[in-house]
């Protein structure tokens, strides 16, 4: 596969080798090799429409310490500013030699239209594509997931894990759910009717409208933020009601199974979805799955951009 | 023995015998091997370190240190072929800084993994010295490097391959050339 687009298109073998690729880099970032050499010579652009921090600096990071070099190009402050389309940008992102683009993107589809637009002869990696996937955030879920209930190998199977939230809105939702379903692992949603969306019923997931019942028996759960800059109807009567049928605090975490870990894909609303106890508790791995992320980046990264033609 | 079975030239017997020949060379010129970090070049040169230093250790009643040290990411030919999968790097607890590191794999042919291994090495630190062990040195160098404790030379015509099987991986212990086909 050239393009990282969905998580829909990835096999059982190749997500495991992108998670095991990510093992082996981590370690050796472990050790202190600051910079490896595969991706000397290769450029990434990383193409932002939609603020992002994490996501940016996470995918900067990593393509950096792959020896690679990056460009920075947010929209923001740009000719798209001045009304420049993506084929436009993308013709001369194309022009300065971009071997892969990272392309974070309001609409939904986005990366899919670069990539087979024959605009660009190189690779697209979705870093989040409207409320349609964010598949690096999944397999960096999948990659902390792996570590704390499977020590680091294999896939999941067998494993419950409950996400929890604003399912509608949510990419991180819709590409963890592929992911985490092709290693294996039963996924439960949780959220009010109004923040599920149409069809969740072909997903493969269990739904539930109350946490507590899906809390008993998971393995991790994955708490979702209530997108407010894209929720343009009341899909709910108030925050404060939300967060008392929806939000996770302590006694909730302790219906889970013993070692059960709390995730969260950030930014955080602490007193929303997630009160700032458990946000703080040992049971979080949030601040852990930045880390990952940068880890699983690279996997990514190296596999597409390593060696003649992409890997996985 | 027909070609596309290959042709055992090592067996069993004769790669332990070997191998407890190369651990003898190795505590002779290291005196001792006190400083030595064995370091295998994966997938089976760490199996071959790992065996090396338990025959050293058994000889010298102390224990070696060994590691691997992968060089997929340093190979010169990494552009060539679809990125491969990396394997283990494991550095013993001591670190390679100021340390005796033996290289240990089991074919030396072009020289290409070693200069590759030389590379990923230096990242970890700046070892004392830097030598080479390898289980069959088959020829054909295409850069300046030798082995320094040879197991086996093994003179081979560039059409043919060396395949080095190890119990740890392949069930049986032997060395087999075949013709490339």
């Amino acid at each position: 596969m050239k393009h990282l687009l969905s998580t829909a298109d990835l096999t059982r073998d190749d997500a495991i080798l992108i998670l095991d690729t990510a093992n082996q880099l981590a370690q050796a970032t472990g050790q202190g090799v600051g910079k490896l050499p595969p991706l000397r010579g290769r450029t990434v652009v990383n193409l932002f429409y939609e603020d992002s921090t994490r996501t940016r600096i996470s995918f900067e990071a990593a393509a950096k310490r792959l020896s690679a070099d990056v460009i920075n190009f947010a929209a923001k402050g740009s000719s798209v500013s001045k009304g420049e389309s993506l084929k436009d940008t993308a013709l001369t992102l194309e022009a300065m030699g971009a071997d892969a683009i990272v392309l974070r993107h309001g609409s939904s589809g986005a990366a899919n239209t670069l990539a087979n637009s024959g605009w660009i002869s190189g690779s697209v990696v979705n870093a989040g594509d409207g409320t349609h996937e964010h598949p690096t955030q999944a397999l960096l879920d999948a990659y902390t997931l792996r570590r704390h209930l499977r020590a680091g190998a294999g896939d999941l199977a067998g494993a419950t894990i409950t996400i929890v939230g604003d399912i509608l809105h949510s990419r991180v939702a819709r590409s963890n759910v592929h992911l985490l379903k092709t290693l294996g692992a039963n996924v439960r949603l949780v959220a009010p009717p109004t923040l599920l969306p149409f069809g969740i019923d072909t997903w493969g997931a269990e739904v539930s409208y109350d946490l507590d019942d899906a809390l008993v028996g998971a393995d991790a759960v994955m708490m979702l933020r209530i997108q407010q800059e894209r929720m343009n109807a009341a899909y709910f009567p108030t925050i404060h009601e939300y967060s008392q049928r929806y939000g996770l605090n302590q006694a909730r975490v302790n219906l889970m199974n013993q070692g059960a870990i709390v995730m969260h894909p950030g930014p955080m609303n602490r007193g929303v979805e997630i009160t700032s106890e458990v946000a703080d508790s040992p049971q979080s791995v949030i601040v852990e799955q930045v880390t990952n992320g940068v880890s699983v980046r690279m996997a990514v990264l190296y596999l597409m951009l390593g060696g003649n033609e992409a890997t996985v | 023995m027909t070609h596309t079975q290959g042709r055992v030239v090592l067996d069993s017997a004769d790669m332990s015998r070997a191998l407890t020949r190369l651990a003898h060379e190795i505590i002779e010129r290291t005196q001792g091997a006190q400083n030595v970090t064995l370091m295998g070049i994966p997938t089976r040169g760490v199996a071959l370190a790992n065996r090396l230093a338990q025959r050293i250790s058994e000889i010298q009643g102390s224990p070696v240190q060994v590691g691997a040290i992968d060089v997929t990411m340093y190979r010169d030919d990494l552009r060539m072929q679809p990125a491969r999968a990396l394997l283990p790097t494991v550095i013993p607890e001591d670190g390679i800084e100021g340390r005796l590191v033996i290289l240990v794999d089991d074919v030396l042919y072009s020289g290409r993994t070693i200069r590759a291994a030389l590379d990923a090495l230096s990242e970890h630190g700046r070892p004392q010295a830097v030598q080479l062990a390898v289980l069959v040195d088959r020829g054909h160098r295409e850069l300046p490097i030798r082995a320094d404790y040879v197991g086996k030379n093994l003179p081979t015509a560039k059409t043919e391959s060396v395949q080095v099987q190890l119990r740890e991986h392949d069930e049986i212990d032997q060395i087999v050339i075949r013709q490339a086909s």
